[in-house]
């Protein structure tokens, strides 16, 4: 019986020992790998950033109206943020490989699901970066166009302008990740459609008059269009 | 763009065929059928008459056409031929018209002209806009003489304008131009002048023209790089400023972007602008240039309205390109009655030098900074309107003056923008 004992003892022990023997190699090629990792992605992120800053990105994210935002909310600038991304996409990728390697029964199945998401997770917060720039961007556009155009309501154009650009942008970032589809495809549908259709509605019923005006002056007479007070400024 | 793309085979060929020449003048056009042989004719009696022995040429840079501009040109040229024998004549006087590459724009135009000057080795050229309709045959001579007989190298017109015609111009870019590169061209962005061979060589073979061709403003540009290389210039009465019937006042913010965007971006360009120099008289060639009086029916109150809601509808806007003070005085006035409205010229200065910091420093799109001047530019507009609804021609005359004696008073302010000083 004691005899037994000690052998099935020296033989979990020895079990033991070889799964250690097996497992710490592999642990130590996953801090390997999280350690190369974490260098690699910082050198992915140098060059991101160095290759931003050369095509002038934060000149393109003023311009669009980004930086003021990313100012306000106390957000670095558009170059820094974007290749902090990319570092911790890049390290976190690595580490996911790493984990990977340690072979853990059950794990392997999510993680592998979970390096194959990545690349949707990075292409919809693109989507989303790039769309409230090209919102912003074309709400200043529209308002300043409305300004200049002596139009009635130019934060209410504007705003519309911002609100759709944004939904759109949202609902394909939902999109790209899988994310309630069907949903967002209808919510943004509904969205788009209610907005052009009370747009028509306060256009066609609530500014009959100016709707008229418009349309004469732009299709009917277009030659009597008011010009700048009749003023040449140069 | 690359000059290749705007010099097309065409156009070469057609230069080719000419040679050397003395004299060129060249004519940019888009579609301006109704105006060309009326300005051709013009020309051509004004090279005769005045130019009998100097070898000369019509060159027509043409942007595309569509309404048989070019065909025009080359029959106005023939029919005079044939109509009008010239007894002064003593040299053929060719005439071509051929179109530029790259689609239709004045810098391109311009581009194509002072390379035809350069390559037909001629030591004096004028260009003539396609939209002056009451050309007379004496506008060559004056724009000509002084290239050809006193040695001038850019001689820009002055015109007898009406008091109120020329806001823009008056209130912004002549006053600012002269502040920054001290000398008192009176019509800084012209639709006709005149140049010596020496500058459009030197103009033609600058690095960056080609490119400077492709954005608005290049006859601003070759106004500047012609100050700011030393280049000895003099103005030419022309007499009344009068447009096509075709082509109506044009838009402010068009205007903006061709006379005060250009102007913004020169201080990128031309260093010369820190130069502390008082400004300089320019001569005038034909006499002073007079205002006329005649009474305008102007819509004020619309210039007014669009000020004030301009202030207050782009005001998160301004606030990131004027300062704190001159943003809350901008709508200190907005909030003034019409008799009580006055965009007096510090504040309006300031507003300029403000806004052509933010431009320098691309705090957002340029193009936007440009368009959210025009609010401002209608405010300035309104004042200028009702400071002068009474005036005589001095008295607007003593206006200006004292608006382009602001620009340059405070342009040590700009330079502290520019640096971060403030």
């Amino acid at each position: 019986m004691w005899d037994k004992f000690v052998v099935e003892l020296s033989q979990a022990t020895q079990e033991i020992i070889r799964n250690l023997a097996q497992f710490l190699p592999r642990l130590l090629v996953t801090l390997i790998t999280v350690v190369i990792g974490g260098l690699a992605a910082w050198v992915i992120e140098v060059i991101v950033r160095s290759v931003l800053r050369l095509v002038k990105f934060d000149r393109l994210s003023d311009d669009a109206g980004a930086s003021q935002f990313l100012r306000r909310t106390a957000l670095p600038s558009s170059t820094e943020l974007l290749s902090r991304f990319v570092f911790w996409v890049a390290w976190i990728g690595f580490i996911l490989v790493g984990v990977n390697v340690l072979g853990i029964v059950g794990l392997e199945p999510h993680i592998s699901k979970l390096v194959a998401y990545l690349p949707r997770l990075v292409a919809a917060v693109c989507l989303i970066f790039f769309g409230l720039l090209a919102a912003s961007f074309f709400s200043r556009a529209a308002l300043l166009a409305a300004v200049n155009a002596g139009s009635p309501s130019p934060k209410l154009i504007s705003s519309a302008v911002r609100t759709l650009i944004t939904v759109l942008s949202v609902s394909m970032a939902f999109e790209e990740l899988g994310l309630a589809e069907q949903t967002v495809l209808i919510a943004f549908g509904l969205i788009f459609g209610a907005l052009l259709f009370g747009l028509a509605l306060a256009f066609g019923l609530g500014g009959q008059e100016l709707a008229k005006r418009f349309l004469e002056a732009r299709f009917a007479h277009p030659k009597q269009r008011e010009h700048e007070d009749e003023l040449s400024p140069l | 763009m690359p000059e290749e793309s705007i010099l097309t085979d065409d156009f070469l060929h057609e230069l080719m065929s000419v040679g050397e020449v003395d004299l060129l003048v060249g004519v940019p056009t888009y579609n301006d059928a109704a105006s060309i042989g009326q300005i051709v004719q013009a020309i051509r009696a004004g090279l005769v008459k005045y130019f009998p022995r100097q070898r000369a040429v019509i060159v027509n840079a043409d942007g595309g056409s569509q309404d048989q501009t070019q065909e025009l040109v080359r029959a106005a040229s023939i029919n005079d031929l044939q109509q009008a024998p010239s007894p002064h004549a003593l040299r053929t006087l060719h005439s071509i018209s051929a179109r530029y590459g790259g689609g239709p724009a004045s810098g391109r135009g311009l581009y194509a002209i002072l390379a035809a000057a350069d390559l037909l080795h001629s030591s004096a050229c004028a260009v003539i806009s396609a939209d002056s309709t009451n050309i007379e045959p004496e506008w060559i001579a004056h724009l000509l003489q002084p290239v050809c007989r006193d040695g001038f190298d850019l001689v820009t017109p002055v015109y007898h304008r009406h008091k109120f015609d020329g806001l823009l111009l008056r209130n912004l870019v002549y006053p600012m131009t002269r502040a920054l590169y001290a000398r008192q061209v009176r019509e800084p962005y012209p639709s006709e002048f005149a140049f010596s061979g020496r500058l459009a060589t030197q103009i033609f073979g600058q690095e960056g023209w080609a490119e400077e061709a492709e954005q608005d403003g290049a006859k601003l540009y070759l106004t500047i790089s012609a100050i700011t290389s030393g280049f000895k210039l003099a103005q030419a009465l022309l007499g009344n400023k009068t447009r096509a019937q075709s082509n109506p006042p044009a838009d402010v913010v068009d205007a903006l972007r061709e006379g005060v965007g250009p102007l913004f971006l020169s201080l990128d360009h031309y260093p010369a602008w820190r130069s502390n120099a008082p400004s300089e008289p320019v001569p005038i060639f034909g006499g002073r240039p007079e205002l006329t009086l005649d009474p305008l029916r102007i819509n004020r109150k619309r210039l007014y309205d669009l000020f004030r809601s301009g202030v207050e509808e782009l005001a998160p806007l301004l606030n990131s390109i004027v300062s704190r003070s001159t943003l809350r005085e901008l709508q200190q006035l907005a909030s003034r009655e019409e008799q009580d409205f006055c965009y007096c010229d510090e504040l309006w200065v300031r507003t300029i030098y403000e806004f052509a910091a933010s431009y320098h420093r691309a705090v957002i799109n340029r193009d936007h900074i440009i368009q959210a001047l025009a609010p401002l530019y209608r405010g300035r507009a309104y004042t200028f309107l009702l400071e002068n609804r009474d005036s005589q021609g001095e008295e607007v005359e003593r206006n200006v003056e004292a608006l382009c004696l602001t620009f340059e008073k405070f342009k040590p302010y700009l330079e502290d923008l520019w640096d971060g000083r403030r």
